[in-house]
This record gives C-alpha cells, sequence and structure tokens, in this order.
C-alpha cells in the first residue's frame, strides 16, 4: 500500500460531516450450496436512525450484513453507502461492523487495548503508529463500555458478555458514521444492554446511522426508530409506528413466535373488546393491547424515547 | 571462566567460524520474527511445504544459470500459490493439498538432482552448509534477510491484525489479498536466505520453535516478537559454536538447541508452563 493512498484516506476519515446513508438494492445472496438466504431485498435508511432488523433464525439477517460488508457476493442488486459504492466507503472507513460472534482465535497475544486500537487503524499512516488522538479514543471508547479496569487483560480471559463490550469499543473507537451490529444483545446483561441502547441513542443524535439485528422484540420499539422485517425477503420497513405491528410481526414470525393472548373475562369485568398479546422471540416480548384489527402500535416501556 | 572464553573464542579464530556466526545471526532474527507470525496463523505445514518445495527450483536455477536463490524463491512461492489456487477449487482441506503440492516438488526436484550433474551436495541442500558459508553468501543472506526483516517489522501491525481478525482488516478496507502475498512472499525469503544454513529439512524448526517459545512466555505480541528474536538468535549462535566443538552439523545442532529450549519452557514457563498450569 503506497503512503500516498494511505494518506488520503486519512483525509476522507476526518470528514465527519458525510452524510450517514445506507442503500439496499434489489440485493439477493444465494450460498455456494444453493440456498438463496436473501431475495430482492430492497430498503433505504438515512442519517440520525437507529434500524432495527428483526426475523426469525436463518432468515438472513447476518446475510445482509455480510452483503453489505462485501463479504458476500449478491447474486444481482446494489448496497451503497453514503452514496458510494460499498467496497469505496469501506476503504474510507465509514462502516464499523460488529458480528454476531467473533470468529478469532481468544489465545492470541493481544490485550483488550490492543483489540480497540485495532479500531483505529484506519485513522493511522501505513505503519500504524498510534497518536495521542489515538489513544485517547481507545481510553474513551473502553471507558464508555466500561472495560477501562480489563484494558491489560489477555482477551481469552473475558467472560462472554465483556468480550462482546470488548469488540463493541473497537467499533465505537473507529469512528465510523455507519454502524452495523447483528445481535449486540445477545449474551449480554440488562444492564449492559441499556448502556449500549443509551450508546446508540447518542451516536444517533450526532448523526450515525445505525442497523441493529436482534431478537429481543420487546426492545425494538424502545429504541428503533425504524424497522426492517426480513424473512429471505423484505416483509416490511419503515418507521417502527408504522412497520412494527401486530400484523406484520406475525408475516415474518409465522409459527415461530410464542404468543399469549389474554382478552375479555381474563383482562376485563366489563364489555371492553380491547385484549393484550404477548408475543415473544427471546427473553423479552413484545406486548399489544387493543381490539383485533392487529394494527396498533406495540407498547413501549416508559421514559425511553422521550429524553431525545 | 578461562574455558568459557576459550569456548567462544578458539572457534572465533577462523574465519569461517566468523563468518558462520553473523549468518546464523542474521538467520536468527529474521527467522524468529516470521515464527511469530506462522505460529499464530497456524502455518507451521506452510513453512515446511515451501521449504521442501524450493529444490526444483534450485536445480533448474542450476541448469538456466540463474542465481540459486531466485530459483528457490519462484518454486517456493508456486508451491504456496499451487496449494491456495487447488484449495479453492475443490473440497479438499488445505494441509492436504499442501502435503500433496510440497513432497510432490521435493521429489520431482530428487529426481532432478539425479539427473542433472550440479556442482552442489545433496546434503549440504537438504541440511545446509554453515561451516562452508562463504563472504558473498554472506553478503547474499545479509541482504535478503535484512530486508525481510524490515518489511515484516514496518507492517508488523497489519500483518498482526490479518492473522487475528481478516474480517475486520477487510472492512476498514486493508487489502487482504495483497497481505496475504506478502506474508507468503516474505516467508519465502526467509527460507530462501536460511537454506545455507539450516537447509531444507530443517528450516522449519527455525520458522517455528522461537515463536512457539516466546508464545509460552508471554500476552504481548511485541514482547513474543522480542523473545523470539532473543531465542532464535541465541540459540543460532550457541548451536554454531557447539557445534564446532562437538564436530556435528551446525543445522542439526541449532535446531536441537532450539527444541530444548522449547521442552524446557514447555515445563517451566512461569504462566504458561506444565508446572506453573498444574500448580494454578
Ligand atoms: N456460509 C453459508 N453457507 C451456506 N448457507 C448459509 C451460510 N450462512 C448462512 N447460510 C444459510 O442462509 C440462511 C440465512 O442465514 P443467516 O445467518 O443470514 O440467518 P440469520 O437471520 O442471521 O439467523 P440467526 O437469527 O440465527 O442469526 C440460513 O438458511 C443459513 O442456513
Ligand atoms: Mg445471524
Amino acid at each position: 500500500m503506497s503512503l500516498v493512498a494511505a494518506k488520503g484516506r486519512r483525509t476522507h476519515v476526518a470528514s465527519a460531516d458525510v452524510a450517514a446513508t445506507l442503500s439496499v438494492r434489489d440485493v439477493t445472496v444465494a450460498y455456494s450450496n444453493g440456498v438463496v438466504a436473501l431475495r430482492d431485498a430492497s430498503f433505504d435508511l438515512g442519517p440520525g436512525t437507529i434500524c432495527g432488523l428483526v426475523g426469525v433464525n436463518g432468515s438472513g439477517k447476518s446475510t445482509l450484513f455480510k452483503a453489505i460488508m462485501g463479504f458476500v457476493d449478491p447474486r444481482h442488486g446494489e448496497v451503497r453507502i453514503a452514496s458510494l459504492p460499498a467496497a469505496e466507503a469501506l476503504k474510507r472507513g465509514y462502516v464499523v461492523y460488529v458480528p454476531q460472534s467473533e470468529e478469532v482465535d481468544w489465545n492470541f497475544p493481544v490485550l483488550v487495548e490492543d483489540v480497540v486500537m485495532m479500531g483505529r487503524y484506519g485513522h493511522m499512516n501505513f505503519l500504524r503508529i498510534p497518536s495521542v488522538e489515538d489513544k485517547r479514543k481507545v481510553d474513551e471508547a473502553l471507558e464508555r463500555l466500561d472495560m477501562s479496569g480489563y484494558r491489560h487483560c489477555q482477551i481469552g480471559e473475558l467472560s462472554g458478555g465483556q468480550k462482546k463490550r470488548v469488540f463493541l469499543a473497537r467499533a465505537l473507537a473507529q469512528e465510523g458514521r455507519i454502524i452495523l451490529l447483528d445481535e449486540p444483545f445477545t449474551g449480554v446483561d440488562v444492564k449492559t444492554e441499556v448502556a449500549i441502547v443509551d450508546l446508540l441513542r447518542q451516536l444517533r443524535e450526532n448523526g450515525h446511522l445505525m442497523l441493529v439485528s436482534t431478537h429481543n422484540l420487546g426492545s425494538v420499539p424502545d429504541f428503533c426508530d425504524h424497522v426492517v422485517l426480513l424473512n429471505r425477503v423484505v416483509l416490511a420497513a419503515g418507521p417502527t409506528a408504522r412497520t412494527f405491528t401486530q400484523k406484520n410481526l406475525e408475516r415474518a414470525f409465522g409459527g415461530v413466535l410464542r404468543h399469549f393472548r389474554l382478552e375479555g373475562g381474563e383482562l376485563h369485568a366489563d364489555e371492553d373488546r380491547r385484549r393484550v398479546t404477548v408475543l415473544s422471540d427471546d427473553e423479552r416480548p413484545v406486548v399489544f393491547y387493543g381490539d383485533e384489527r392487529g394494527d396498533e402500535e406495540p407498547l413501549r416501556r416508559k421514559n425511553h424515547e422521550d429524553e431525545s | 571462566m578461562m574455558d568459557v572464553w576459550d569456548f567462544v573464542a578458539v572457534p572465533l579464530s577462523y574465519g569461517f567460524m566468523q563468518r558462520a556466526l553473523i549468518a546464523s545471526i542474521f538467520i536468527g532474527a529474521v527467522c524468529s520474527v516470521l515464527s511469530c507470525y506462522l505460529v499464530l496463523k497456524g502455518w507451521a505445514l506452510m513453512g515446511d511445504a515451501v521449504s521442501h518445495a524450493v529444490l526444483p527450483g534450485i536445480v533448474i536455477a542450476f541448469v538456466l544459470g540463474l542465481p540459486l536463490a531466485v530459483g528457490a524463491f519462484a518454486a517456493g512461492l508456486f508451491c504456496a500459490l499451487m496449494t491456495g489456487y487447488l484449495k479453492d477449487n475443490s473440497r479438499v482441506k488445505e494441509d492436504t493439498v499442501m502435503g500433496i503440492v510440497f513432497s510432490g516438488m521435493f521429489g520431482f526436484g530428487l529426481v532432478l538432482f539425479t539427473k542433472v550433474d550440479t556442482d552442489q551436495h545433496l546434503n549440504h541442500i537438504l541440511f545446509g552448509n554453515m561451516l562452508g558459508i562463504t563472504a558473498r553468501d554472506l553478503v547474499e543472506i545479509g541482504i535478503v534477510s535484512g530486508g525481510t526483516l524490515l518489511a515484516v517489522l514496518a507492517e508488523r501491525r497489519d500483518l498482526l491484525l490479518y492473522c487475528f481478525d481478516p474480517q475486520h482488516a477487510r472492512a476498514i478496507g486493508l487489502p487482504l489479498k495483497v497481505i496475504h502475498y506478502s506474508l507468503l512472499v516474505l516467508l519465502a525469503l526467509t527460507i530462501v536466505a536460511s537454506l545455507k544454513a539450516v537447509g531444507i529439512i530443517l528450516v522449519v524448526a527455525m520458522l517455528v520453535a522461537p515463536g512457539a517459545i516466546a508464545y509460552l512466555l508471554t500476552d504481548r505480541f511485541e514482547r513474543m516478537l522480542v523473545i523470539a528474536a532473543v531465542v532464535a538468535i541465541g540459540s543460532s549462535a550457541v548451536g554454531t559454536i557447539v557445534s564446532f566443538h562437538v564436530d556435528g552439523a551446525t543445522g542439526p545442532c541449532i535446531v536441537l538447541i532450539q527444541a530444548f529450549v522449547f521442552l524446557l519452557t514447555f515445563f517451566f514457563a512461569p504462566r504458561r508452563g506444565v508446572f506453573a498450569l498444574r500448580r494454578a
């Protein structure tokens, strides 16, 4: 890699005011064994967005992330990031990706702080010598994820949730405008989940674009302003209030969801026709309250969203 | 005290021993840094394969009147590329493919060698001839190993990221293919530089043992590089001098010492050694 190219990238990265947009157009991905994991997926997202990506196991969520990152070649279709072809946006360091599970050798002789520093490589010249700024960003990222106390641990010495936090810290230190998180909440406790969600909200304030896959349906209305429902195809995409409806969820999850319905006499003594529907894919259920139409908004837990 | 002095000084009063010692230091240094990456990436067999595969290259270079190092380098790289190609285009695993390619090339080299009248001794190619290193060889070794060493050290962080987390390397736009092939080229160059000293068969020990020893001793990569370098240079120097006294072949002496150090570390390393793990 030439010095010139490396320097060029530096200036690109510094331009934090690039509009964070993501446009997925007719993306179809087939794996070599013939499985078509994604068919004609299309949606658009703009800056200042947290978009939830929801679907059953095997619905193509991870595949979508990989297609955006260029790790799998779509059979056809196009991904554009910040109005650029995806590969170009990646080169400029606009995109941060935290995979569902890190496929790394946990015995590797690297410390927590080394891993987080790897997030800064795109900001350094080709010798990758960290500047004062780089070190400060690493400190900040570790602090934000409450991992400062572990910075000198070898990465294999951490618990599963701590490992996850290290890689989120790396993502944060990377300072990309478009952030792709594949199931960041699996294996972390509720406290960490809340911390991560707070972080995402702050990033949204600053105009970042986040695409977050999750099985915690109950959290989705709490922090996602947009939702993409996936099951090999994009079933629905748009603002949460319009998209994350009982009808759409039932389409996305078919018979997979645990489904509780309380109505009539179980709920009221009077003639109220409304009922409570609890849909759960994982720990946190999503709760609908209303009559039979099935297109009402999900309930949100209080005092989140309203802060922004 | 006098004995220790003599132990080192007597051999070094000979020119060929001086050259051998300098060569061993160069080779120890370059092999040690490479070994850290090979150990972490799980490329020990790749080291073995590329080194065996250079044999036909040496013979062909001799026939064509090219420098032997050029032929060796080309053949080593050919083996690595061929392995990659065959792996990508079949369901057979990489180590299997590698086994077939390198033994095939080694066999081809042996057949060629018996058919072509070269001025080389097969034994020297296979096991090295440290004591026969000429001033010209030394210059060649110095240039190749020095250049390789500088390149690896300059790019050590990218190479590490490539070994540790290729997905992230790709996500931040690093040219993964370029790094992959650079590492192979550097490996082939290292092997070429080491051939004269330790030979085709034993070079893999130099390419694995120092990294493995250092890996048992530290959790930080930069320290791993330093420890591996100390181990490799130290054992190369000691091995060279010991070989003078026992009148044995130099390459095997170096390799033997490294194996011994590895065993010591395996048992007694402060945190990762067998005894330390027992106590914990
Ligand atoms: N490397 C692969 N080779 C072949 N098929 C694959 C591969 N990876 C995924 N698939 C298939 O593609 C489909 C989508 O997988 P994907 O990993 O995208 O699902 P997901 O929505 O992320 O599921 P989960 O909720 O379990 O993470 C699945 O049917 C899976 O079997
Ligand atoms: Mg997945």
